[in-house]
């Protein structure tokens, strides 16, 4: 079974050698076993609550009164962001369903009900490539997101690139750079001690480098995400992950 | 409430000993956190869990401030009998939460 299963992976790899790690690939055995292990997950409990929200009546609907089972929404992560009159983040699609759909108020960006409802959307992809949306609008919004990746900030004089293209898998004090791929958002974070959106993460890595974070929603996180995600196209989500 | 992950196998031999693993949200806010306004957050940690079979003790912890968010607790016992694992929390407002799984011995 394993060798039929080794065979098959072999096949189905492409022609070049892909080279990217997720951070699942580069973290500690216990937290990989963590993360693996869905009683272990802490990940999990937000997930849970997101089943719960999905079918709570809000502004006098649910999400399920209009999109059915959960697990209708298979798939819609990992093509996020999108393109709808202007570039929209996952999180962004849930509250305009909530502003214009549901006739509810939005939620704010990182409360445990905005986590929850984008954890368990994208848990419905776990283990589904991360598949970039096709639309024409969004080669702009990549190219931004690229050019923000490259350009050198904050006080410490450091782009995103620096890190995460060229010393990646070294040591930076006692972390390991990781290649930087969002594969597994919203993540439950050991040191946040909570789970934490995509955005949450990329401000984080902003105030390392003492720059001033872009605002949560800002185009530029949502550019940055877009580069990111088509970054790490055919990669597999991991929702919720476990990161260190 | 606190929403819980319980990990117990559904039948065991018996005499064997098994693993049973628990999850429980909470903040385990140690007391010691300034908030917004420099002010320190009071303390709020679950301090007590206790794992009951069939109505009687078989594991107890005593957890401290620095114990982190959503405390995730393994331990083992032996299949006696089938029945019923209580598994309780409780924190310093005093609220206990109880979760029950059943175990059929074989
Ligand atoms: C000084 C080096 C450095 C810079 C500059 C930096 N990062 Fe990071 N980044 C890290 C480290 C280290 C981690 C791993 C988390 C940790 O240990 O703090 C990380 C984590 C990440 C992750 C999470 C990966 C995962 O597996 O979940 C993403 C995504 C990311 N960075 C994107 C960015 C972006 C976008 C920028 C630019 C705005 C940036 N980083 C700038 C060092 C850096
Ligand atoms: C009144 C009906 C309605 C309700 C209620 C509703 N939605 Fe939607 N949702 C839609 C429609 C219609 C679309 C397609 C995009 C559009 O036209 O806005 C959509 C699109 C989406 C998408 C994008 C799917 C994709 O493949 O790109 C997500 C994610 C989503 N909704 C999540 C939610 C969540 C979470 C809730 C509850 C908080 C919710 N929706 C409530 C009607 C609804």
């Amino acid at each position: 079974m394993r060798r039929l299963a080794l065979a098959l992976a072999l096949v189905v790899l492409p022609a070049e050698a892909d080279d990217r790690r997720s951070g699942f690939d580069v973290m500690g055995p216990d937290t990989q076993a963590m993360q693996q292990d869905d009683t272990a997950n802490p990940g999990i409990l937000w997930v849970r609550d997101g089943e719960a929200l999905w079918t709570r009546a809000d502004g006098g609907k649910s999400c399920a009164a209009c999109h059915g089972a959960v697990e209708s929404m298979r798939g819609a992560a990992a093509r996020y962001p999108v393109f709808d009159g202007a570039p929209l983040s996952l999180e962004q699609r849930i509250n305009r369903c909530r502003t214009t759909h549901q006739g509810a108020t939005p939620l704010a960006y990182e409360s445990q009900e905005l986590l929850a409802l984008t954890a368990v959307v994208a848990h419905q992809s776990r283990g589904l490539p991360i598949t970039p949306d096709a639309d024409p609008h969004l080669g702009a919004v990549r190219a931004e997101g690229e050019r923000l990746f490259r350009q050198r900030q904050g006080q410490l004089d450091l782009a995103c690139s620096q890190c995460h293209d060229d010393n990646a898998g070294k040591r930076l004090a006692g972390n390991l750079i990781p290649q930087g791929h969002p594969t597994g958002y919203p993540v439950y974070r050991l040191e946040w001690q909570g789970m934490g959106s995509l955005q949450r993460r990329l401000r984080n890595c902003q105030g390392a480098v003492r720059a001033e974070p872009y605002a949560y929603g800002s185009a530029e996180l949502v550019a940055l995400e877009a580069y990111l995600m088509a970054r790490a196209g055919g990669m597999p989500l991991e929702t919720p992950a476990v990161r260190p | 409430m606190p929403r819980t992950l319980i990990n117990v196998p559904q039948s065991v031999p018996r005499g064997t000993v098994f693993e049973i693993k628990t999850l429980v949200s909470h903040p385990m806010e140690t007391g010691f956190r300034p908030d917004e306004s420099g002010r320190l957050r009071p303390r709020d940690i679950i301090h007590t869990f206790v794992c009951t079979y069939n109505g009687e003790e078989v594991f107890r912890a005593e957890l401290f401030p620095a114990i982190a968010a959503n405390p995730f607790l393994s331990f083992t016992a032996v299949a006696t009998e089938s029945g019923e694992l209580a598994f309780h929390w409780t924190d310093d407002h005093g609220a206990i939460h109880t979760e029950t799984a059943r175990i059929t011995v074989t």
